[in-house]
């Protein structure tokens, strides 16, 4: 007889506070600095030197609790995390332990079958993060980079609620719209910027009780996040299926071979000694101080996606997807602005031809070559019958290599559509005149072939007969 | 004629063109250079630095500028960090660590014209009671030198009794400005927790620590506490609150002011020979109008073994940076890093500070927290509340600095709790963050003896007062050491 296993997945997201400075120091933040080039004696953990609480951390901190609907804690401590390691200068880290700054909230990821689960987030805490060890081209030797060292994260910690590594993925996925949403961090996973670690356990389905889990530690992509979760729950599955246990350890997901490895075990970890940390008083926030962070909250991606539904009477899922990233609806609102209405006309381009053509050319929104203006420029030509949606894909094109707008291609190429009944009279005549036999079957019943003098007039138009025009005056002259 | 003793006779000479701050500094700096053999008061001598800030002062001077630190040599304890000087705090660690900033406390009294002859020795960071944990060796009490001058601010103490310099900046942990200022028969104050910056001094124990001063006489304390005191942004703990002039409420009358007479420091431990000094010296100021009112705070006598669980578990976190990867010392030919950071430690601290690190990581580990961290944040909070309610009825406790005299060198190395326990009366007013003032009350054994002041949270310019009103009519604060007078 064989079990069915179900996963059991919590996440700990770390996402780095868009902060200029540090969140102890006055040290800049930006990434890609020469290396220790951005610590200053605060962050090289210099004798006598103290930690002083950078406000900004805290007020970004404050608003992604209330984007998840979570309590702000009125007082929270930073705690000293214990440990050795080089890249550690202080010898600890200053997190938050005991009273973290956000608890209970909650976020709502939508599955494949379109339903809505709701995700726990048991907290999320300020902690400053550690420095880089580097260890190549120095010969053997380690280097240690504390460019990094004091950097302001938010460690952002899931129930265990999450049951495949599809819900995973959603919920980070998530959980990454969300604080670049509200500006708090920018989103950016090769630079480690916003990174997990996923614990996994497998149990068998029905079972209450948790199985022992594995914590795979410090994941950068959200391909990965599945993959190492695929492989974890294959691995430990056959592990029990083998007649073997699985132990508590900490792993690392290895991206070229496709696998998770022991890192340490229960046994090897280190016991941390928190305690509350004496240099720092404790964060006190006061109703007033909450209230006036919520009124500089920005529209959230689920209360932006129903206002479009409402708004501009889109689709649940075009809004969903124009919702996807605060830039795109931007852009998308911004087209719609110019426009003055046809926001139904500007989804279907944002969504369809731009959105492919970003994805061809690998671009952000932000980075692309027709911006929200000049989309919208070409969108009135299609909305005031100047051109026609087929031509307009010509024109689109055009104005993505080219970098000029729509009127400027119409103009030169000559696009704009033949609105003169004469003119288009003209063409249909030529069409008759040269089609006779088809001319006679048609007028015979068969009906079928309007298509084609259709096709042949547009053809001596070269397309740039009006549709609707055409369709028209084509059924008089043909029935005689 | 003699070199003025006090800061503020040194002041009122330099004001008035009797003598320039080069001048001072000189002399001060030949008697330094003399005492050293026997006292080992400095680790650093920054002579040179020292003529040349003195003749800046001296310039400022000339230039009319005025100001009561203006010209006037002092000393820093080797904890506070000063910018291209050496800053050992007294440790193997640290011997060869160049601080490359000033200490906040360090930058106020340069900004106020006080010309640095150097740094002081002092327990190996500032975990000891005599002197003697210091990696550069112990400092001798002027007053008989067999014997320790008492710890950690063992250098500023001595510095200060042997006429080396009329002040010295020290730090306060659990009694390390109050017990070594009362066993070299000098004047210390350690502030209200908080009072003075604690950025760029090394910490020991964050939630205890206090920069203070060591003086001749009160008056000389309040000049250097008005200059250092007060926020500093780059300090969280420290307080956003007006520093007043704390010279100018110095002649206030006793009249009406309540003392309260601290039942638990009159214990079976209190030498006699201590005791009837003090009893007289409470008595002059009940002669100057101050009523006495018995005190008891039940809960003080579990102070030490609070403190013992405190101090080193912060102590085991702050010594951490000291790894031996960006500063101070580090050890021959690491083999790998557990080696690097096992033999830098090592070597690098000394017995009493390993003895420290190892309890405070004990206590704090998972299963201990409970039992001994936490259960003693409980007790401190115990004896603060102890505190509060006996300055509901009194303005000022009074009582002993310490049990005995200066113990003499090398007695209590066997058994390092002996040693703690000559910390008992100093620890609470640590626990609690008050401030507390040691003051010299006569001699026992031809030895000096102090009498200690703990006052509610910010009262330093009432505890400097009772302290200045008493230094009127006596003269225990200004008998030199035999051989070190002016």
């Amino acid at each position: 007889m064989s079990t069915t296993w179900e996963t059991v997945i919590g996440l700990e997201i770390h996402a780095q506070l868009a902060t200029r400075s540090k969140i102890f120091s006055g040290s800049a933040t930006a990434y890609g600095a020469e290396p220790n080039t951005q610590a200053n004696l605060v962050d090289l953990g210099y004798p006598g030197v103290l930690p002083v609480l950078n406000g900004e951390a805290v007020r970004m901190a404050v608003m992604f609790g209330l984007a998840i609907d979570a309590g702000i804690a009125p007082r929270s401590v930073f705690a000293r995390k214990n440990y050795f390691y080089p890249d550690l200068p202080k010898g600890y880290q200053i997190s938050q332990y005991e009273l973290p700054i956000v608890a209970g909230g909650h976020i709502d990821i939508v599955l494949d079958d379109g339903t809505t689960k709701r995700i726990g987030v048991t907290r999320a805490h300020l902690e400053e993060d550690a420095g880089k060890s580097m260890h190549e081209g120095l010969a053997g030797l380690t280097g240690v980079d504390l460019n990094r060292a004091g950097t302001p994260l938010i460690e952002i910690v899931s129930e265990p609620e999450l049951r495949s590594a599809k819900e995973a993925v959603a919920y980070m996925k998530k959980v990454h719209t969300l604080v670049r949403y509200l500006g708090i961090c920018d989103g950016n996973m090769q630079e480690g910027s916003f990174r997990c670690d996923a614990n996994v356990s497998v149990r068998p389905v029905g079972s209450e009780k948790f199985g022992t889990r594995a914590e795979i530690k410090n994941i950068n992509s959200f391909r990965y996040v599945e993959k190492a979760i695929l492989y974890e729950v294959a691995r430990q599955i056959e592990v029990i299926e083998t007649g073997g246990k699985v132990v508590q350890e900490t792993r690392l997901f290895d991206p070229d071979k496709g696998e998770t490895r022991s890192m340490r075990s229960k046994e090897e970890a280190n016991d941390y000694r928190y305690f509350p940390d004496p240099d720092l008083l404790p964060v006190l926030l006061t109703d007033t101080y909450v209230s006036e962070v919520r009124g500089t909250m920005p529209e959230l991606p689920d209360q932006k996606a129903a206002r479009f539904v409402q708004q501009y009477g889109l689709s649940v899922y075009d809004a969903g997807v124009l919702t996807a990233s605060r830039e795109l609806a931007d852009y998308y609102e911004t087209v719609v602005r110019e426009l003055g209405g046809e926001a139904k006309l500007a989804a279907n381009w944002v969504n369809g031809d731009l959105a492919a053509f970003l994805n061809r050319d690998g671009l952000e929104i932000q980075s692309s070559p027709i911006n929200a203006a000049t989309l919208a420029g070409m969108l009135r030509r299609i909305a005031d019958n100047t051109i026609s949606g087929k031509i307009a894909k010509d024109v689109f094109e055009a104005m993505w290599s080219e970098r000029c707008d729509a009127d400027a291609i119409i103009e030169a190429r000559g696009l704009r559509q033949i609105t003169d009944d004469s003119a288009i009279e003209k063409a249909i005549d030529a069409v008759m005149a040269a089609n006779p036999g088809q001319l006679a079957e048609y007028r015979s019943g068969k009906d079928k072939l309007f298509g084609f003098f259709v096709g042949q007039t547009m053809k001596a138009t070269q397309g740039k007969a009006n549709p609707a025009l055409l369709n028209e005056l084509l059924k008089k002259k043909l029935s005689g | 004629m003699g070199i003025p003793q006090t800061i503020a006779e040194m002041s009122r000479a330099l004001h008035g063109g009797q003598v320039s701050s080069v001048e001072l500094t000189r002399a001060l700096l030949e008697r330094v250079q003399r005492s050293q053999p026997a006292l080992n008061a400095f680790v650093t001598v920054t002579a040179e630095e020292a003529l040349a800030e003195a003749a800046a002062a001296d310039r400022r001077l000339a230039a009319g500028e005025r100001g009561p630190l203006l010209g006037v040599p002092m000393a820093h304890k080797d904890i506070f960090c000063t910018r291209d000087v050496l800053t050992t705090c007294g440790s193997r660690m640290l011997a060869n660590f160049v601080a490359p900033y000033d200490a906040t406390a360090v930058a106020r009294l340069r900004a106020a014209g006080m010309v640095m002859l150097g740094k002081l020795n002092m327990d190996e960071f500032a975990m000891g009671s005599s002197n003697e944990t210091s990696h550069f060796g112990p400092v001798a009490n002027p007053w008989d030198l067999k014997r320790v001058p008492g710890g950690s601010s063992g250098g500023s103490a001595a510095a200060v009794a042997a006429r080396l310099v009329p002040g010295a900046t020290a730090t306060d942990t659990g009694g390390s400005i109050r017990q070594p200022a009362a066993l070299c028969g000098v004047t210390g104050l350690k502030p209200t927790y908080g009072r003075v910056s604690r950025y760029g001094m090394i910490a020991f124990a964050s939630s205890l620590d206090q920069g203070g001063v060591i003086t001749l006489t009160a008056e000389d304390s309040a000049l250097m506490l008005s200059a250092m005191a007060g926020y500093d942004e780059r300090d969280s703990t420290s307080v956003d609150m007006p520093v007043p002039d704390y010279a100018a409420g110095l002649e206030r009358p006793l009249a009406g002011l309540r003392i309260g007479l601290l039942k638990e420091f009159f214990d079976k431990g209190l030498d006699p020979a201590i005791e009837a000094p003090l009893r007289a010296a409470i008595a002059e100021l009940q002669a100057q109008g101050a009523t006495l009112h018995e005190v008891s705070l039940p809960n003080l006598p579990l102070s030490v073994p609070t403190y013992y669980v405190v101090a080193p578990a912060e102590c085991s976190s702050n010594l951490a940076r000291f790894d031996g990867v960006r500063f101070g010392y580090r050890c021959e030919n690491p083999r790998d890093l557990k080696d690097l950071y096992e033999r830098s430690r090592g070597e690098g601290f000394g017995a009493e500070v390993k003895r420290r690190i190892m309890t405070g990581t004990y206590v704090l580990s998972a299963g201990y927290y409970d039992a001994y961290y936490l259960k003693a944040q409980r007790v401190r909070q115990l004896i603060a509340n102890d505190f509060a309610r006996a300055f509901a009825q009194v303005d000022l406790l009074v009582g002993p600095t310490t049990p005995t005299v200066a113990f003499e060198l090398g007695v209590k190395d066997d058994n390092p709790v002996t040693m703690y326990l000559n910390d008992i009366y100093t620890i609470g007013a640590n626990l609690a963050g008050l401030p507390a003032l040691s003051l010299p009350c006569g001699f026992a054994h031809g030895l000096p003896a102090g009498m200690q002041f703990i006052g509610p949270q910010f009262s330093e310019e009432r505890l400097l007062n009772v302290a200045h009103r008493y230094q009127r009519v006596t003269d225990w604060h200004l008998r030199a050491p035999p051989g070190y007078a002016s």
